[in-house]
């Protein structure tokens, strides 16, 4: 069962408390803290007093605790199973872990019960010995904070050589692809990971590092009217943004939609693919990349 | 019943989590649904389990909250905190911490009486009015972990000896930071994490929908049906009735839109005998039934259907199919374009005619959803064909609306 208080905020704040507990016994104020980082912003009006009071009796008024260890827990079967069901996707091979003493587990589903039915099918070659290890190695590189030396294909099929900082994986699952998101190199701040054709880790000293300043964040509002079900599907659709909502009357809603200008040209399509049910209210420049490829359909159709 | 910050079932916070992150334009009065003494305690638990997420917006209508998420930027997903919110007895707890720290190693082995007597003697006597945890509540904790997994028990003559289970998977954080975003049942991925030290986590997401961690349990059901090929009970809560329906089906496979962030599962419905679609944030609850059988010839069916799938109509009237095609221009400097048709085509044939002419072409159960993606096109099509009538007309009147509300229409 995944609804399960094994899994809970509560115990493993608990936990930390008898952590800290069986070296020594721990004042209000160590309680209090542990509260306030592990658990939600009103748990500390439950557990401290459930402590404090014997409701739980697991610490005592001294702030010690008669147990004897430090908590720990087995993995319990739905988490085996589920670590056995991650094992069995390719992209499993990525990263250096052996999923050793899950040979008798059943997995929780396997790759036969699910798929991504619109996933678009150009997604990187998690099976490629060489992008395993140039993924592996980018990792490994970002962890250490360890400038990279790497060999690109360009969009026009040219390579170039850049030396970057690597700072972030960015996966898509739309588009099934990892990118780099690197400081330090103008000209390469991201870079996907299938077009990198030698990575080298570089040793001495890499002076700058800091991330290129990316595009502040820009906003687009856009007015929804709702026919065919248009509100369900354009509030899921475009909920991985940060946005804002708002009714105007009957069947009309305004959206604010917060994004980042790399993303610009896939809104502008994503907007469109919504018919008329969907308008941008502005900026105006906005406005105008929707009514460009407007103009242009009129004119072909 | 007094405010409790954690809370017995899901499916109410379910349904107010869901409003609160998709819509977020409700005014309290809106929740009509439910009282609005239940509005404020659930708005108050997603307030402290999501304060740093939520926001209030004035209208004349009332407050109104929202839950505002740029995935892009939080590594791990926040709703996954929810189901980190069951509540449980005080008992519960006090015996969970207990136990485990009884039987600390694998290597020990005790009985129930054992392990009652070590409970009262060596944790609860210290405190001035210790508990009592008579052993048929020690064995019902006993037996419920060892059916989680967390105990495992052997037979010494008469005895029954628990012990804890051994630990013989390690887990990598990393793993842990990927799967727990992108693979089904996530959040039992974030259930490790929460067992790992703390660390950075050095992978985003980008088009990352993540109110599908609320169908977590329903999905997991589901799962569980397929594994053992059962029929099963999905009671689905139509959405213009309102009102759950319960369907008797054979549950065959989950579709996950990457696009679009739902979840459907596709099934065989046998008194109507066709294959049908689900939305999992619809459905209510999942009940396994019998065996079926046929499972596997379903799914072989299911499968070879697919080739007439662009989303998740698994079947026109009759089993017809309606021809879609479209061609497209190509300007010097836009192969992408043709890439794109490769691409994020689901099924069809993309045929290159010339230099600058591309063409799309598909056989599917139901064009209509098709229509989004054709209109991405938007700005190249020069030739446009559904053999279903009404549809093209849809298409072409939707454009002239278009051309309207963007004033492009008065152009020449």
């Amino acid at each position: 069962m995944i609804f399960s208080e094994l899994y809970g905020v509560y115990y493993s704040t608990v936990a930390e408390i008898l952590r800290a507990a069986v070296a020594r016994p721990v004042t209000g104020e160590e309680l209090r803290h542990i509260v306030e980082t592990h658990a939600f912003s009103e748990s500390v009006l439950t557990i401290e007093p459930a402590l404090r009071e014997g409701r739980w009796q697991l610490l005592r008024g001294d702030g010690s605790t008669p147990c004897k260890h430090p908590p720990t827990m087995p993995l319990t079967n739905l988490e085996r199973r589920w670590l056995k069901a991650i094992s069995l996707d390719p992209r499993i091979r990525l990263f250096d872990w052996a999923p050793g003493g899950l040979e008798e587990v059943q997995p929780l589903f396997t790759p036969e019960d699910y798929c991504l039915f619109d996933r678009y099918s150009d997604g990187d070659p998690y099976e490629d010995p060489g992008y395993i290890r140039n993924f592996r190695l980018i990792l490994e590189a970002i962890k250490a904070r360890r400038p990279l030396r790497l060999l690109i294909k360009t969009r026009k099929g040219r390579t170039a050589r850049f030396r970057v900082m690597p700072l972030e994986l960015e996966y898509s699952e739309k588009d099934d692809k990892f990118r780099l998101l690197t400081g330090g190199n103008p000209h390469a701040t991201v870079v996907n990971l299938g077009r990198i054709l030698e990575c080298s880790p570089v040793w001495g000293p890499f002076e700058d590092c800091t991330p290129v300043a990316v595009d502040a964040a820009r906003t687009v509002t856009l007015e929804l009217t709702d026919r065919r079900n248009a509100l369900e599907r354009v509030m899921l659709h475009f909920s991985h943004f940060e946005k804002q909502a708002e009714r105007l009357d009957g069947n009309r809603y305004r959206l604010r939609i917060t994004y980042q200008a790399d993303d610009e040209t896939e809104l502008v399509i994503r907007i469109l693919s919504f018919g008329p049910h969907l308008r941008v209210t502005g900026p105006e420049t906005f406005m105008g990349l929707i009514r460009d490829r407007l103009r242009r359909q009129k004119s072909l159709l | 019943m007094a405010y409790q910050e954690l809370i017995k079932r899901f499916d109410r916070i379910r349904d107010y989590m869901r409003e609160f992150y998709v819509y977020g334009f409700k005014s309290r009065e809106e929740y009509d649904r439910k009282s609005a003494r239940s509005y404020d305690d659930e708005r108050r638990r997603v307030e402290s389990w999501l304060g740093d997420y939520m926001g209030f917006r004035q209208t004349p209508e009332g407050k109104n909250v929202f839950l505002s998420i740029d995935s892009r930027r939080s590594h791990h997903n926040p709703l996954y905190k929810a189901w980190k919110a069951r509540s449980f007895t005080d008992g519960d707890i006090t015996l969970h911490f207990i136990l485990l720290d009884i039987l600390y190693a694998p290597e020990i082995a005790m009985s129930l009486g054992e392990i009652t007597g070590a409970i009262d003697k060596d944790y609860l006597a210290c405190f001035e009015s210790p508990r009592l945890f008579d052993e048929s509540t020690v064995r019902k904790k006993l037996k419920e972990y060892v059916s989680e997994g967390l105990l495992v028990t052997r037979r010494e003559g008469k005895n029954v000896l628990y012990s804890r289970a051994p630990e013989d998977c390690s887990v990598c954080p990393e793993v842990l930071d990927f799967f727990s975003e992108v693979s089904p049942c996530g959040v039992v991925g974030s259930f490790l994490l929460d067992r790992e030290k703390e660390h950075t986590s050095r992978i985003s997401f980008k088009h990352h929908y993540i109110t599908q961690a609320l169908d977590s349990e329903i999905l997991c059901a589901l799962f569980g049906a397929m594994e053992e090929k059962r029929e099963a009970d999905i009671e689905n809560l139509g959405r213009h009735s309102g009102t759950p329906q319960t369907s008797r089906v054979v549950p065959l496979r989950i579709f996950i839109s990457v696009q679009s962030g739902r979840q459907y599962l596709l099934a065989y419905h046998r008194p109507t005998r066709r294959m049908k679609s689900f939305r999992l944030d619809y459905i209510q609850g999942v009940t396994p039934r019998e065996i079926a059988a046929d499972f596997d010839s379903l799914r072989a069916l299911l499968e070879r259907m697919r080739a007439h799938m662009w989303g998740v109509s698994p079947q026109g009237s009759g089993g017809r199919t309606e021809r879609v095609s479209f061609t497209v221009h190509l300007e010097e400097d836009e192969e992408f374009i043709f890439r794109r048709l490769e691409r994020e085509k689901r099924c069809g044939l993309v045929e290159r005619l010339d230099a600058h002419t591309c063409r799309f072409t598909a056989e599917v159960y139901d064009a209509n959803e098709l229509v989004p993606w054709i209109r991405t096109f938007l700005g190249r099509i020069t030739e446009l064909h559904f053999s279903n009538p009404s549809l093209e007309r849809q298409f072409q009147g939707d454009l002239l609306t278009m051309y309207r509300l963007y004033g492009v229409e008065e152009e020449t």
